[in-house]
């Protein structure tokens, strides 16, 4: 039987229950959430290294019905999004207990998980916009929901950015129809094919690209189209910056510039179309890598700092897919793309992981002390050891000190831009790459170690339920460092069929149209 | 041409009175205009002069599918009808919660965080 529809169905259902039968039995959400997170996470690890399914909703053949695509690149999605789900969830178990209408949050929680399950899966452009827009209401709605002044203008602001993003979206999806006839992306990338490679372009289809690279990079929060994340993030309860960190803005925004521009639209070596494309995704990434790591130096609230660095470190990301999209364009060796994307996938699933510990750690350390101005915090290695550990752990990962796992992605990334031929580019990457780990020096002197801080002088170690995720989170990062490593092969087994879906998107067509 | 040519104008409007406007209400007016003014282009695309419901019946001959209007943009559009009321709805109300925050719509009195 083929399961890949219940992605979607179990978190869109406990969606729907929670809050129903929340009106009677009060922890309705935080057992089905549990339950369907935990079933969820279960089916997604097993579906690494499985052949790629292809669904046909209701049985109609791909191009006039609707397909599930279950292939490498939403296998490795599908991982990050349910496993750190579970153990957001885990978190909010205790965290969220100070907040009232926990049906609503969980309700909402499981809508934001269906609806990236659904970008993740969806093989169609437009329910590609559809589950986009679930899973974006949902986060809108969790941002703001703390209902206090602060939480309901980053809401606001995220809302309306966010609308944009879906309007350019939508306008970008109707205008591919209109020049392709069809919404299924296996089939609109077959005629686009024929259509883009040819040096003469269709304007239209430029048109469509630069509205979609537009709304999924407002998604993605790139640079220049940042405004509403270092609002946004901090204002959530931190299990949902955790989420939102950690993989809302790369389901949303980073898996579907891959989806959309790599085998959709595609990188032909003969059209111009592709090479812009290219190039404006690395120069959005250069500028995200300098703005969000420069403007996180600054900061003195943590959750900020932590908003501005993912701003930076979602820039390694597409900086890595960028450059190996501008290798495939210009027609150069596809190992070096291959090599690029690999990168740029391995700091995707990194930053999934460490992000996300910082943004759970920086929630355990507002519970227990109150606050999370960096200024009134210090000697947290005392009080709160292993919060203070795990944190520490993230921190160096992050930053790029060798053994973590975020050294080797930087590493294999700065190889291919200066195996591709961007000296610049090269030498900006590791030049802010010294200033992430500046920033996390702070942190850590600041927040972990030196003199006891006002705040800190009360606060114990939190409980098991807080600190359990923390610890998996960090066994995941130190784990991926070592395995880098030792075990290439499982790096390989992970992250390769992601690299080839991106690379030959023929492939993806042939999958999907048989 | 040229109803793509307002389509577009539209668009643009929406979007101006996004940007200029410091009332909330008016900026959340700015995008239903915006979302409208992309339902408008999805329903142009599937238009045709003179075209008829694609409903196929006994004794219709092989010309008859030549007038058919394309049915898919408008299947479209009622989707995106229905989430842009979900999201004016959540707007609106964010709109209420600030109101009763700030006591104010300006926007330039309610910004306490930096972007």
């Amino acid at each position: 039987m083929n399961l890949v529809p219940l992605f979607v169905a179990i978190p869109l259902g406990a969606a729907f229950l929670i809050p129903m039968i929340g009106f009677w039995w009060k922890k309705s959400g935080e057992v089905l959430s549990t339950l369907s997170m935990v079933a969820l996470s279960v089916m997604a690890l097993a579906s690494i290294g499985a052949p790629a399914v292809v669904h046909h909703m209701g049985g109609w053949a791909a191009p006039k019905g609707i397909a599930i695509v279950a292939d490498g690149l939403s296998v490795l999605l599908l991982v990050a999004v349910n496993v750190i789900g579970l153990l957001c969830i885990i978190f909010s178990l205790k965290y969220m207990r100070e907040y009232t209408g926990l049906p609503k949050y969980y309700g909402l929680f499981m809508l934001m998980v269906a609806g990236m399950n659904g970008v993740v899966l969806s093989g169609d452009l437009f329910n590609l916009f559809v589950f986009l827009e679930i899973a974006s209401v949902a986060s809108y709605a969790l941002v703001a929901f703390g209902v206090e002044a602060d939480e309901l203008e980053a809401g606001f602001k995220y809302l309306i950015l966010g609308s944009v993003a879906s309007v350019m979206i939508l306008f970008a999806v109707g205008t591919v129809y209109a020049v392709t006839g069809s919404l299924n992306m296996a089939d609109v990338s077959r005629t686009i094919a024929a259509e883009w490679a040819g040096t003469e372009m269709n304007p239209a289809l430029l048109l469509a690209a630069a509205l979609f690279l537009m709304g999924f990079s407002l998604k993605a929060a790139l640079v220049p189209f940042h405004a509403w994340l270092p609002d946004a993030h901090p204002s959530a309860p931190a299990p949902i910056s955790a989420m939102l960190s950690g993989v809302v803005i790369k389901s949303l925004g980073v898996y579907a510039i891959c989806r959309v521009f790599f085998n959709v639209f595609g990188f032909a070596a003969t059209s111009p179309g592709s090479v812009i494309i290219a190039n404006s995704m690395i120069g959005f990434s250069v500028l995200s890598i300098v703005v969000g790591g420069l403007a996180a130096v600054g900061q003195w609230d943590l959750k900020r700092l932590l908003a501005y660095s993912s701003i930076g470190q979602i820039g390694y990301v597409t900086l890595g897919l960028g450059v190996g999209a501008r290798v495939l364009a210009t027609g150069e060796s596809t190992t070096l793309a291959a090599l690029a994307i690999f990168g740029g996938l391995f700091h995707l699933v990194n930053h999934a992981a460490f992000k996300s510990l910082l943004f759970l750690s920086s929630g355990a350390i507002q519970s227990a002390t109150g606050t999370r101005d960096m200024k009134l915090l210090g000697g947290l290695k005392e009080r709160m050891p292993i919060t203070a550990t795990t944190t520490n752990l993230a921190a160096l990962s992050i930053a790029g000190v060798p053994p973590f796992s975020g050294f080797w992605s930087k590493l294999i990334i700065i190889v291919a831009v200066v195996r591709a031929g961007h000296f610049g580019i090269g030498a900006v990457a590791i030049a802010m790459a010294f200033v992430t780990l500046v920033y996390y020096v702070k942190v850590q002197k600041s927040v972990l170690f030196g003199d006891v801080g006002r705040s800190v002088e009360q606060a114990r170690e939190v409980s098991p339920a807080m600190y359990v995720p923390l610890v998996l989170l960090a066994v995941v990062c130190v784990g991926f460092g070592i395995l880098a490593v030792t075990q290439p092969a499982i790096g390989e087994r992970m992250l390769g069929p992601a690299r080839d879906v991106l690379l030959n998107s023929a492939e993806y067509v042939k999958l999907v149209l048989g | 041409m040229t109803v793509y040519f307002l389509c577009v104008v539209l668009l643009t409007m929406g979007l101006y009175c996004l940007v200029a406007k410091k009332n909330i209400v008016k900026k959340v007016i700015g995008i239903v205009i915006m979302e409208y003014a992309v339902n408008l282009y999805l329903i142009i695309v599937g238009y045709k002069t003179g075209g008829v419901a694609p409903i196929v019946e006994p004794g219709m001959g092989e010309t008859a599918l030549e007038r058919f209007v394309d049915p898919l943009p408008q299947a479209l559009v009622l989707t995106s009808i229905v989430i842009g009321l979900g999201v004016l709805a959540l707007m609106v109300s964010m709109c209420i919660r600030l109101y009763e925050k700030h006591g104010t719509f300006d926007m330039s009195h309610i910004s306490k965080l930096r972007g």
